[in-house]
């Protein structure tokens, strides 16, 4: 019962600075507004027994990626957006909301929310702890995919130099 | 006794805001008492005497000095973006003042039949015979260490004057660089413990088996990172008298600028337990004194040392400082954790 | 669970309620006496040239896009020395490939000299 309560202030909290990001006027604080969003994600996710993703939604995208794009609207010295949406903009949005609002609630009648059961549950997450789980899974049964994020991390260090060097 | 609230007994509830409060109002205090130790370590150092005149010795100083800036005028630039620039100091200490919660500061203690884990976030499971506590406390810690850049970033760009936006800037590129090399650092304490949890972390150095013998260099790497992440000297570039002035918080005022403050000498107690805590045993001492005096003498001693190279080592150039975050301790800690994975598996 | 991360949330309570405080006292006891002088940015007593939000090095963006790169290799290495002991050999050959891989973008980043300050 409480934690249900716990549940709704969290999601009112995380619908609220989601809607702040693409509201507000100073891009500086739609950043801080998203930081707010990934945070309560956190939350979600240690309510759900998943202690590391929490950590990591903190870690990388609060702590890294928030701060790139901090950096990104520092540099080209965005102001304060000050110029109407026109109203094709205005029609184009209303209408892929339309279209999102419709999918969601055709998901919500229709589909199940829950998924398929796996098998982890909560007393095995708390008996062999969430980190050794995941490392089990990703260092074993997902092999491959894990070296292929060294590839892909590989490709990105070499895109960063090649984008941010005037001189190769 | 026996009511329970949400599955936890009453005396859980009383424990936890215990806890809690000491806990705070402790870190608040050597906080306040680390800015007139530093004074008077440094001074002494100097050969002069630091405070003499509030208090006996200056010991009214911290004291004085937290109720003076109560009195200051707060000052907000006229151009500054007001939200950024209020949220900035917020932004800054809470993370610095939340991130012990998951430190064991020491042995689980037990009153009126109750057991209680001397660490915030932690309960006694009666049935498992255990202490639960955050299965990812490292990652806890490291986690609230990346969101304190927020505050100097916002700080620096809010204030709308060049000295912020260049210190902020300095100081936040500073800060990623080094929290990398020490969120590096301590992989490989980790391949020694199997475990994030800093409880088990603790219990495996018991008997003076600390870290810090088994792995020297990630010891060294991390605390000298540490310092750099929280900008200590010889490491505080973005306070930079000499060419920035104050840095990101110069159009700061009154307790505005006291929240940086307290904020920078909160991460050093914190960096100085989180030390303690993964590579000098923590808690554990000799049985002479208990557990949580062994922790209070260790973290003191860490932040003494802080003082102690503060009053040794001039500060870095910028360009030297980005060298040797990248250039030094990145590859050292990469090369560590690959020679310690080598020994551990040639030795089993 | 609950258990152990109740007492995190009332210390961002006890720590949030004690910033706002000091912030909301002591800007009702501090003296105002703005003017315009006051108000502006401080430029060592000089008036304020050009304004502050110029563009800045892009070096700082190359070090927040190498961070990110860097951090997530760290987030894999996490879950990895976890297991590294029961693992055994075979977790140490398949990170070893993994930071080979990640060293070699490493020595190119080195060498094209975007670790450089000039």
């Amino acid at each position: 019962m409480l934690e249900s309560l716990f549940f709704l202030i969290v999601a009112a909290v995380a619908v609220i600075s989601s809607i702040l990001v693409i509201t507000c006027k100073n891009p500086i604080n739609s950043a801080l507004s998203l930081v707010m969003t990934f945070f309560c994600l956190a939350t979600f996710y240690v309510m759900l027994d998943a202690p590391f993703m929490a950590a990591i939604q903190v870690i990388v995208y609060a702590g890294a990626i928030m701060v790139l794009i901090v950096f990104v609207i520092m540099l080209l010295n965005i102001r304060t957006e000050t110029g109407r949406k026109t109203t094709h903009a205005i029609l184009a949005g209303s209408i892929i909301g339309l279209f999102v609002l419709f999918q969601t609630c055709y998901f919500l009648t229709k589909g199940t929310l829950t998924g398929t059961k796996g098998a982890m549950d909560t007393a095995l997450v708390e008996k062999v702890g969430h980190v050794e789980l995941i490392g089990k899974a990703l260092y074993t049964d997902f092999l491959l995919p894990f070296e292929i994020t060294s590839l892909l991390l590989l490709v990105a260090i070499i895109g960063a130099v090649i984008l941010s060097k005037r001189k190769i | 006794m026996d009511t329970l609230i949400l599955g936890l007994p009453v005396a859980y509830y009383i424990a936890m805001i215990a806890k809690v409060l000491v806990a705070f109002v402790f870190v608040l205090l050597t906080v306040a008492y680390a800015t007139y130790a530093e004074r008077k370590i440094i001074g002494h150092m100097q050969v002069r005497l630091g405070p003499m005149r509030t208090g006996w010795h200056g010991l009214l100083q911290p004291i004085a000095d937290g109720l003076k800036l109560f009195f200051k005028e707060e000052i907000i630039p006229a151009q500054s973006s007001k939200f950024a620039f209020l949220v900035a100091p917020l932004v800054a200490l809470i993370p610095a003042f939340i991130s012990f919660a998951v430190i064991p500061f020491g042995e689980t203690i037990t009153i009126g039949g109750y057991q209680i884990p001397l660490q915030i976030a932690a309960v006694y499971d009666p049935a498992g015979d255990r202490v639960l506590d955050v299965n990812v406390g490292v990652l806890y810690i490291l986690g609230m260490a990346s969101l304190g850049v927020y505050g100097i970033v916002l700080a620096g760009w809010s204030s709308n004057s060049k000295y912020s936006l260049l210190g902020g800037l300095r100081s936040s590129a500073q800060m990623v660089s080094y929290e990398l090399a020490a969120g590096l650092a301590i992989v490989s304490v980790f391949m020694l413990s199997e475990s994030l949890s800093l409880q088990k972390i603790v219990a495996d150095q018991a008997g003076f088996a600390w870290y810090a013998f088994k792995q020297p260099v990630a010891f060294i790497v991390f605390f000298i990172c540490s310092l750099a992440e929280i900008n200590r000297t010889p490491f505080d570039l973005p306070e930079a008298e000499t060419e920035l002035v104050s840095g990101f918080c110069t159009e700061y005022s009154s307790m505005k600028y006291a929240m940086f403050f307290m904020a920078e000498y909160a991460n050093m107690v914190t960096v100085c337990a989180v030390t303690t805590t993964l590579f000098l045993g923590g808690w554990h001492g000799p049985a002479f004194l208990p557990g949580w005096i062994w922790f209070i003498i260790k973290v003191y001693f860490l932040i003494f040392v802080c003082m102690w190279i503060r009053a040794t080592y001039p500060r870095y150039r910028y360009d030297q400082l980005m060298r040797l975050g990248w250039k030094f301790f990145l590859p050292l800690t990469l090369l560590n954790v690959v020679a310690t994975g080598i020994v551990v598996t040639l030795l089993k | 669970m609950l258990g152990a991360y109740l007492p995190i949330i009332v210390l961002v309570a006890v720590a949030a309620a004690f910033g706002l405080g000091s912030i909301i006292l002591s800007s009702l006891i501090g003296q105002k006496k703005p003017s315009d002088v006051k108000m502006s940015p401080y430029e060592c007593g000089c008036d304020p040239v050009g304004s502050a939000r110029e563009r800045f090095s892009i070096k700082f963006y190359i070090i927040a896009m190498l961070f990110i790169l860097f951090d997530i290799e760290a987030v894999f290495l996490y879950p990895w020395a976890v297991l590294f002991k029961r693992l055994g050999m075979f977790g140490l050959m398949e990170m070893g490939v993994f930071i080979v891989i990640l060293f070699v973008g490493y020595i190119y980043v080195w060498k094209k000299g975007a670790l450089e300050w000039e």
